[in-house]
């Protein structure tokens, strides 16, 4: 690892979403500031800046990770991904998402980025999960406004769809 | 596709579509305040907080702060007040209320100075620079003990504490308490929590010199009250102050109504630095020092007859608003003045409300707002009267309730119940959740040695407040003075473009409840045309948007008096429409109906033209608009009810326009070993009137019941007795997860409301005001007891059960669980041994030696001798996740060379403070080393004790193990502290504590 000076500001960079992403960080910046202030991604969300809240929540390398306990500094050349890089097209939602606005899953959607990562990453690696197994991912988040049931029925949809996807391109 | 093809048959209104605001934010889309830019060269606030609860301060040296590069400015409480008026304060009294501390200082967390800097990291680099000099005073954390005679005083306006004192009597209490059969009293407490959304306060103040105006946009949620609070503050008059909100805000709850003392420290700091100021709360601010709910302390006595009617209520309140009364408090109080007799007909009543001031954060706005702290004591009352009379709890609540044919109700107290069918309701309630099914999975839990208890509430959910019915505080004498206030104008603008396209704005400031959608679908209904036709606008702005006073998102205002606004302005509009399309289509304008995008002839639909052209013609052509019909281009309609009268001279007060009806059941199951609720089943029947989106209301009611039991079983602001704020991370004042927060049964009736456009109530708060009591009344059922202490978090529960906890052994393997020491900081005990080889004298020589100490103590640098027995130092120390210097005072005393002395200090700095000792006793082990053996006491206070609570024990071993660890080493020694496994779980510790193991 290059040693950094404190006082410097340094080049980092990664792909964001599968595109090439560069800009300047101190040492001490947090891949939370330095994603939405510095790159422009404002779309994952700070709220408790601690590690609790999940709102921050992002995938590096295809790993889970708290935006707000990581440096930016860290992330160099690694692949990042946010909940701008979910949808399969800008006019239009990925099947988790559509299933997040039918059941009513979020309300002021600011705890909304970091969950959706997290269950992203989850049903693939888990595509069909209990309902207990849903919570139990989910309580890595914290939400103010809809009590949970509703995203945890979105994501059993989202995964039953998925699934049936699946299913038809690998019989097709 | 977001919606269905129209059915005309049902129209828009009821159903639960998709929510236009959704795929912004579900694609990182939103425009949260901190997403907005801002302008090239605007410059970031951070704020230094008091670590103490109660303290004078003595002195603020700011120098070295603001010669750190990169600062533009620095200011103290001096420099606010001198560009500012103080805050009004809620009660006529000599009282001053700043937004930043001046001379004293009267909870953790007030602020103290502020930075203005290039960007947050310096800002708060700087913080660290501001050094203040207090002079502790003696802190009151407790409601009850701030009105002692002899308790330290918060404010000389304020004797003995008492902000307000009144007392109210209606009907004819006495003789009803002296004709009862029998006299029931219960005593509650309502902890302090708060809602506490994921986006914390954010703003960007600017000030234009010339003008003298400030320019502020925040995610303030209202009421607009408080923008004239703030012009005051600001010395300029409202229409220098243009406050803007952004179009989306991540919760309030009501908590953001309390950001306005920072719009105008932000204000403030705009105008002396010159440039733009942007401040983003975090959340260590917004726990301890944002706004919380109020925490109350209830006695009430009941007037019961043989068979279980309630005959007269005894209200005694006394409310603990924090340490500033700040606008619109006392509100909480009197939120609910008119509902004290709750769902039930109760026609005499007594109350002596009083308010206090204690030195914790100054309170506010929070979900159910009142309704919490009364319904606690009301319900958990009503219950009691069950166990006391042999009664069946229900059987009470269905003998007391407000029969179904007596609307509208007036209540003793004034308030005007507007609808509702409760015996309906509850009917509805218990065939839906199976209370019978429930009944019996409490017999057999029980007849197998489980702990399963039942609970019950009914409560009245108030919604659309009466501006008038914090003037209840004052007296009618004050009243008269003072002037009538009344009312909650709610408004709605409807504009038609030059292409007939209609675009909706409202003053509602949404948080996250979908007020877009609902406008949407309520104004398609009217003008026969899709949802998604509508535009709707929810972002505000003083300065052009019609507003009133009562504008924003509060008391559930929106779906009575917002979206029924909205109905009216589209009706008006609509009466315009059909005038000018009759002319067109040659029909009487009552034949005239709007339905799938057209305006047709009711009696041949074939005969229609377009609704876009003739939305336009006030455009394109107004000279064509029939003779006597305004144009259509823009309305706003501006409504409130009638019903919301002033304050009578008797004290009525009608304090609230709707209300929902709520009967709300649960069983409950206790771990007997671990003390943890389960919930087996919570069933909640709601008439919140004409629903209007049920999605959202559910959602409305699934939030609120997540709030409520997080407030019940988990949340709580916990203060140590000296005031220290304990709770200042998310892993130390804990909300629910989803693992907590199971489905409960929802059921719904509905009574339209006869007093709203469209029969709507709120809806939002209701489960605040219901569950906790349920809960509570559910645990006293299971434990067979009368006192129940909210939060009911499984240790607490632990203790109902087997008693408390025997404090644990002594011993360094078990540091006992902290404590509030008498001085109430967190206060840390434990012991230890460490072997050294080398003899006790030569390790006396080295706990004499300034140079061994700067070695040995953990983070030490500079340790200076100022006697031979007195040490200064700077330390370094990192404490869970807060890493601080600090500066330390080190004394030897009871010297007994070379076998033993006490240690003892004082570490102070910006990260918090403490102190302690510890004796140390050296003992020659018979081959030439040492046998060291320790007892330390230690307390810690400020920022360290806020979010490290958890980790303070912990760390004090690991800290003084290094110290040891250090000295063992220094002695030419490999021996450490006892124990392998000890040292090996330390040096783990110390790792994940963020220091360099030793
Ligand atoms: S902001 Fe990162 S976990 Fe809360
Ligand atoms: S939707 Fe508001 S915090 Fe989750």
């Amino acid at each position: 690892m290059p040693r950094l000076s404190a006082a410097a500001r340094h080049t980092v960079r990664f792909t964001l979403n599968g595109r090439p992403v560069s800009g300047q960080a101190a040492p001490r910046t947090l891949l939370s500031d330095f994603l939405r202030h510095e790159i422009g991604a404002t779309g994952t969300h700070v709220g408790c800046e601690h590690g609790v809240c999940g709102a921050c929540t992002v995938d590096v390398d295809g790993m889970l990770t708290r935006a707000c306990m990581t440096l930016a500094v860290q992330v160099e050349g690694c692949a990042i991904r946010t909940v701008e890089g979910l949808a399969p097209a800008s006019d239009r939602l990925s099947v988790l998402q559509a299933a997040f606005r039918r059941h009513h899953a979020l309300q002021c959607g600011f705890c909304t980025a970091g969950i959706l990562m997290s269950l992203d990453v989850f049903l693939k690696a888990e595509p069909d999960p209990s309902e207990e197994a849903v919570r139990d991912l989910l309580s890595g988040h914290l939400c103010r406004c809809t009590g949970y049931t509703p995203m945890v029925r979105a994501a059993l949809e989202a995964a039953a769809e998925l699934r049936d996807v699946q299913g038809k391109t690998a019989h097709a | 596709m977001l919606e269905t093809p129209h059915d005309k048959s049902g129209g828009w209104v009821g159903r639960a579509i998709e929510r236009v605001e959704d795929a912004a934010l579900l694609t990182g889309g939103g425009r949260y305040l901190d997403d907005l830019g801002t302008k090239p060269g605007t410059l970031h606030m951070a704020i230094l907080r008091a670590p103490h609860a109660h303290a004078d301060i003595v002195s603020i040296d700011t120098s070295a702060a603001k010669a750190l590069p990169g600062v533009a400015a620095v200011l103290t409480g001096a420099d606010v007040a001198g560009l500012t008026t103080s805050l009004v304060v809620g009660v006529k009294a000599p009282v001053e209320c700043w937004p930043m501390a001046v001379n004293r200082v009267r909870f953790v967390g007030e602020p103290v100075a502020l930075v203005v800097a290039q960007d947050r990291y310096v800002a708060e680099d700087a913080l660290d620079l501001i050094e203040v000099a207090y002079e502790m005073r003696p802190a009151v954390v407790d409601p009850l003990a701030a009105m002692d005679q002899g308790a330290p005083l918060l404010h000389d306006g304020f004797p003995r504490n008492i902000a307000s004192d009144r007392s109210f009597r209606y009907g004819d209490p006495e003789t009803a308490f002296a004709q009862a059969d029998h006299r029931i009293a219960i005593s509650v407490r309502y902890p302090r929590n708060s809602c506490t959304p994921i986006e914390t306060y954010g703003l960007v103040a600017e000030y234009d010199p010339h003008e003298d105006a400030y320019d502020v946009l925040a995610n303030f949620q209202g009421p607009f009250s408080i923008h004239a609070v703030i012009s005051r503050a600001l010395k300029v008059p409202g229409n220098r102050l243009r406050l803007r909100t952004p179009r989306d805000s991540g919760g309030s709850f009501g908590v953001k109504q309390g950001i306005f003392p920072y719009i105008v420290l932000g204000a403030v700091a705009a105008r002396v630095s010159g440039r733009p100021v942007k401040w983003i709360e975090d959340r260590l601010e917004h726990l301890m020092a944002s706004v919380s709910a109020t925490n109350r302390a209830t006695t009430l006595t009941a007037a019961v007859t043989a068979d279980g009617r309630i005959t007269a209520l005894d209200w005694d309140q006394v409310e603990d608003c924090g340490a500033h009364l700040r606008a619109p408090e006392p509100a909480t109080l009197y939120r609910m003045h008119g509902n004290l007799t709750g769902a039930y007909d109760i026609r005499n009543l007594t109350v002596r409300n009083r308010v206090v001031v204690t030195n914790k954060c100054p309170t506010g706005l929070n979900r159910g707002f009142g309704g919490p702290q009364v319904y606690l004591a009301l319900e958990r009352l009503v219950q009691r009267i069950a166990v006391e009379l042999g009664l069946d709890p229900l059987e009470v609540i269905r003998r007391n309730l407000v029969p179904a044919d007596a609307f509208p109700y007036r209540t003793a107290s004034g308030a005007l119940l507007d609808s509702g069918d409760y015996q309906k309701t509850l009917a509805a309630g218990l065939a839906a959740g199976d209370l019978q099914g429930l009944l019996a999975r409490r017999d057999e839990a029980r007849a197998a040695g489980r702990i399963y208890g039942i609970g019950y509430a009914a409560v009245v959910e108030p919604s659309v407040s009466n501006m008038g019915y914090i003037a209840t505080v004052l007296t009618p004498a004050e009243r008269h003075k003072a002037g009538p206030k009344n009312g909650a104008q709610a408004t709605a603008t409807i504009a038609i473009d030059p292409v007939g396209s209609v675009t909706v704005h409202v003053a509602s400031v949404p948080q996250g409840q979908g007020h877009r959608t609902v406008l949407s679908q309520v104004v398609a209904d009217v003008l026969g045309l899709k949802p998604s036709d509508i535009r709707v606008n929810a972002e505000m702005d003083t300065a052009k948007d019609a507003w009133s006073i009562a504008s924003g998102n509060y008391a559930s205002r929106f779906a009575a008096a917002v979206a029924g606004a909205a109905k009216l302005a589209a009706d008006r509009i609509a009466e315009r429409l059909a005038r000018v399309a009759a002319a067109q289509l040659n029909v009487p304008a009552e034949d005239v109906m709007f339905a799938g995008g057209k305006i047709a002839a009711r009696s041949n639909p074939a005969n229609a033209v377009p609704f876009s052209r003739v939305a336009a013609l006030s455009h394109w052509s107004p000279a064509q608009l029939p003779e006597g019909v305004a144009p259509t281009i823009r309305e706003t309609v501006f409504w409130t009810p009638p019903e919301l009268t002033a304050a009578d001279a008797d004290d009525h007060i009608n304090s609230s326009l709707c209300h929902g009806f709520i009967f709300d059941y649960c069983g409950i199951e206790i771990d007997r070993d671990t003390g943890a609720i389960r919930i087996d089943r919570y069933v909640t029947a709601h008439d919140c009137g004409t629903i209007l989106h049920p999605g959202m209301v559910d959602g409305q009611i699934r939030g609120g019941f997540a709030h409520a039991l997080g407030a019940a079983l988990l949340e709580e602001y916990a203060y140590g007795d000296d005031g220290s704020f304990l709770t200042g991370t998310f892993a130390d004042y804990l909300v629910p997860t989803a693992m907590e927060v199971p489905e409960p049964v929802i059921v719904h009736t509905q009574t339209p409301s006869p007093f709203t456009p469209l029969g709507a109530k709120g809806v939002g708060e209701g489960n605040c005001m219901s569950t906790p009591a349920c809960l509570a009344n559910a645990v006293a059922d299971a434990l067979d007891i009368s006192d129940v202490r909210l939060p009911l978090a499984p240790a607490a529960v632990a203790a109902l059960i087997h008693g408390a906890e025997p404090p644990a052994p002594g011993g360094a393997r078990a540091a006992p669980a902290p404590a509030p020491s008498g001085k109430g900081e967190r206060l840390m005990r434990g012991a230890g041994k460490a072997h050294v080889a080398a003899a006790p004298e030569a390790v006396w020589a080295m706990l004499l030696d300034p140079d061994t100490l700067a070695a040995i103590i953990p983070g030490a640098h500079d340790v200076r001798k100022v006697s031979d027995t007195k040490f200064t130092a700077d330390v370094t120390l990192g404490i869970g996740p807060v890493k601080g210097r600090y500066k330390a005072q080190v004394a030897l005393s009871d010297l007994d060379p070379p076998k033993a002395v006490t240690l003892s200090g004082k570490v102070d700095g910006n990260l918090g403070f403490g102190g302690g000792s510890g004796r140390i006793t050296l003992t020659p082990d018979g081959t030439g080393g040492t046998e060291l053996s320790y007892t330390y006491e230690a307390f810690v206070g400020g920022k360290v004790a806020s979010v490290g609570g958890r980790l303070l024990d912990g760390a004090a071993k690991v800290i003084i193990g290094q110290f040891f660890a250090a000295l063992a080493r220094k002695a030419g020694g490999g021996a450490g502290t006892d124990g392998g496994l000890i040292s090996r779980l330390l040096a783990r510790l110390s790792t994940l504590l963020g220091r360099d193991a030793p």
